[in-house]
């Protein structure tokens, strides 16, 4: 190197001045800020199809948040409800809802006359239309509550149906009522008086995150009750079984395990195990906890196991990872001072290791939380209405789950229910952010680095 | 320590499993097109009864037919919905299972419309229309050649000169069994194709049949192998393009789609009732007859769902599009006495 810079005296190389940048050089910058480029427009891309995302699933959903209500005082027919007049509770109970209808009708028609509220040619029936067929449901279990009730004038806040509510968040126009078979532009135009006469107002819906799942015909009283309810318990049930089983294993093939073929064969196949399409694990779930242990249908201890078994692999990931990360030094300085191998590892290397696990643990969880594939196989995706059971007796309730719930909303006819889904999504993915945020936390918060 | 809660948490699974053996709620799969309909009905059966709501799966006719066939015992469903008739397949499974009786319940008729973009022009069908549109191939000057129409104005004068563009059902809907057989099949004969695949084929009619129903492979005809939702969605954004829906998911999406007529014949439940509208099918549901009076609630489930206020043509499944039976009656009493099916016939 000395020889060529002292011979070459004379080469160019020499006379290139480090202002003027030589063919050489610029083609290196160039390159560079290409790469650069492609980098940044990389990450562009992938930002614009996040905030499309986004922007949509917001766009469609926020709106599910909100609802329309219809107050009105109802009337408690005696003569509709307790038709023999006798009073007796158990023959007031057999009146279906059905029965109720015409009581809805009846106040709209006291409305019309009290508060001169009214369209031409909208009869109290068809004005019965503007509440959903909650409406009845509500004023049955009411009565049934209480069947003295019976003769008394009582005010409800019932639900606008799909189509009223729609039209107040700008996703029913007077333009496509008209073509509508469902809703009358008249029957609009009646709801628009109500609003004034303040009989119909839009505020925060509760129901959305309480209620149950609803049929095709009342797309407003569609909740996600139960779905939350049904996913919260199988996170319970991948939790108890998956942390315990997972940190075990880990512990043992980290530690105490002898390095040999076997546990190598082990530890290929649990990497093998992560990879597995989640629909395997659903069909697993079929043959082995239903078919063969025969636990019921669209449980969700059945979802749980099924979910753990796809768990498993990514927490012990986790936990071996965070266990190497445990410099032999500790388990050393341990075993120095007289500790056996068992109090090493229990009470040094696990304290150290934990915030790495739960993070993997909390990761798992969300990954599980999202999951619809294997739930498809055993029964998960169904119609439930009934709210499952405190657990333990609730874990073999039929139940259904959040991810599962977005799929059978985005199947319905009604347009009502692209908004329900979205605000699904929402939801499911407000619980995703909550999980990876503690995930976060928990790791800045506790994480050491040696 | 983690042992002992795995332990535990195991122990208490396996105590729950014992105490929750016996199952109290209905359980029903099966079609897809008859789901609204069971959800409707279960929903207005747990508010009314003191039985808890049943729970209504989907995943198609022919799954959940073998789904019920499984055997006999709680762990097993109890009602297939199925949009078209059991076969003798399912029978003769159920049978090797130990499901020896079988209620065949129908419900009523769905009708099969097709409809295109509101803002676009309105058609006015029939079977050959159809036929010469989507078939792979066609009857020219008394020949059969290779389909080549591209719009519908070449198929049919009348019709708009507008691009062939059909989305339909996949296979595994049995939607399309019934577009195959009343629409194609039906445009076949009409045209005269039928009895030239007859004679090409050395009079075998089922091989007539067939090629009746092979499609064009061009692009032209796009099979759906997702839900109405999705047709519409191709639809949305296809405007030029006719799709194929069930009355029911037509009737919910009226500000959006213009409905064809088929024969001259505007699709409702009236028109589909009388039978002037040629393009419908019946909707059954098959009960496990061993279960009744076992699992609580099924029978009146069953008497409640075929009763007149629900399925009769002022209930609720008519209003949500299910063409309601003329001979609803003669279903009740057999609900009501529980008569399993015959053989087929």
């Amino acid at each position: 190197m000395t020889d060529a810079t002292s011979s070459g005296g004379a080469t160019p190389r020499h006379s290139s001045s480090l202002l003027t940048q030589d063919a050489r050089t610029l083609k290196r910058n160039a390159a560079e800020s290409r790469f650069r480029a492609y980098g940044l427009s990389a990450v562009v891309i992938a930002m614009l199809a996040l905030v499309f995302l986004l922007g949509s699933i917001l766009h469609n959903g926020s709106s599910a948040f909100r609802q329309t209500f219809i107050t009105l005082d109802v009337y408690l027919d005696p003569a509709k409800l307790d038709k023999k007049g006798t009073g007796n509770a158990e023959e007031i109970r057999k009146v279906t809802t059905f029965g109720y209808a015409p009581l809805i009708a009846a106040s709209f028609e006291k409305l019309f006359e009290e508060e001169g509220i009214g369209v031409e040619g909208i009869s109290a029936k068809k004005a019965g239309d503007l509440i959903s067929k909650e409406g009845a449901a509500d004023l049955r279990r009411f009565v049934h509550e209480d069947t003295t009730r019976v003769g008394e004038t009582v005010s409800f806040s019932f639900l606008a149906s799909g189509r009223i509510d729609g039209f107040f968040k700008g996703r029913v126009t007077m333009e496509s009522a008209e073509r509508d078979s469902n809703v009358s532009p008249a029957q609009l135009m009646l709801a628009e008086q109500l609003k004034e006469a303040g009989h119909l107002k839009t505020s925060w819906n509760w129901g959305f995150l309480t209620m149950a799942d609803a049929s095709e015909n009342r797309p407003e009283a569609a909740g996600l009750g139960v779905a939350i309810l049904g996913s919260f318990y199988m996170m319970i049930v991948v939790l108890v079984l998956s942390l315990p089983i997972g940190v075990a294993a880990s512990i043992y093939l980290e530690e105490f395990a002898p390095k040999n073929w076997i546990t190598d064969i082990i530890e290929v196949n649990i990497s093998n195990l992560a990879a597995v399409p989640s629909i395997v694990f659903g069909i697993l779930g079929l043959a082995i906890f239903i078919n063969f242990a025969g636990l019921p249908q669209s449980a969700p201890i059945v979802g749980g196991l099924v979910l753990t078994l796809m768990t498993l692999p990514t927490i012990i990931i986790a936990t071996r990872a965070s266990l190497k990360a445990v410099p032999p030094s500790i388990r050393d300085a341990a075993l120095g001072v007289g500790a056996s191998k068992m109090q090493a590892v229990f009470h040094h290397v696990l304290p150290l290791a934990a915030p790495g696990i739960l993070t993997g643990t909390i990761i798992g969880l969300a990954q599980a939380l999202g999951e619809t594939a294997p739930l498809l196989l055993i029964g998960m995706v169904a119609f439930v209405r009934e709210f499952p059971a405190a657990p333990p007796e609730g874990f073999f309730d039929p139940a259904s789950a959040l991810p599962v719930q977005v799929y059978n909303w985005t199947q319905r006819a009604d347009p009502a229910f692209v908004e329900r889904a979205s605000g699904a999504i929402i939801v499911l993915l407000v619980f995703l952010l909550i999980m990876n945020a503690i995930a976060i936390v928990l790791r800045r918060r506790f994480e050491r680095r040696w | 320590m983690s042992i002992k809660l795995t332990a535990s948490a195991l122990a208490i699974a396996a105590v729950a499993a014992t105490s929750a053996a016996a199952r109290d709620q209905i359980q029903i799969a099966g079609s897809s097109t008859v789901l609204p309909y069971a959800t409707i009905v279960a929903e207005a059966f747990g508010e009314n009864f003191d039985f808890p709501t049943p729970v209504v799966e989907g995943g198609g006719s022919g799954a959940g037919r073998k789904k019920m066939c499984e055997g006999v015992g709680e762990n097993t469903i109890d009602i297939a919905n199925s949009s078209s008739r059991i076969k003798q397949s399912d029978i003769d499974l159920c049978a090797s299972n130990g499901v020896n009786e079988i209620m065949e319940v129908r419900i009523g008729y769905d009708g099969i419309v097709f409809a295109s973009d509101i803002n676009g022009p309105d058609f006015a069908f029939t079977p050959a229309d159809w036929y010469n549109a989507l078939a792979a191939k066609v009857v020219v000057d008394g020949k059969l050649v290779d389909n080549t129409y591209a719009t519908w104005d070449q198929v049919n004068p009348d019709l708009p000169a507008q691009d062939i563009q059909a989305f339909i059902p996949g296979t595994k809907h049995g939607t399309r069994e019934v577009f195959d057989v009343k629409v194609l099949e039906a445009g076949c004969e009409a045209t005269g194709a039928f009895e030239m695949f007859k004679e090409a084929n050395g009079g075998d009619k089922k091989a007539a049949e067939k090629a009746c129903i092979a499609l064009r492979t061009d692009g032209r005809s796009v099979d759906i192998d997702g839900d109405y939702t999705e047709t519409l969605a191709r639809l949305d954004a296809n405007p030029q393009s006719i799709g194929v829906f069930g009355l029911s998911f037509y009737q919910n999406n009226t500000d959006k789609l213009a409905v064809a007529t088929m024969d001259g014949v505007v699709p409702s439940t009236e028109s589909i009732a009388t039978g002037e509208y040629p393009v419908s099918r019946p909707l059954f549901f098959y009960v496990k007859t061993a279960h009744l009076g076992v699992i609580p609630g099924l029978q009146e489930y069953i008497d409640f769902f075929v009763s007149d206020e629900i399925a009769g043509p002022d209930g609720p499944l008519a209003e949500y599009g299910l063409v309601s039976d003329p001979e609803l009656a003669k279903t009740q009493d057999m609900v009501a006495n529980a008569v399993p099916m015959g053989a087929l016939n």
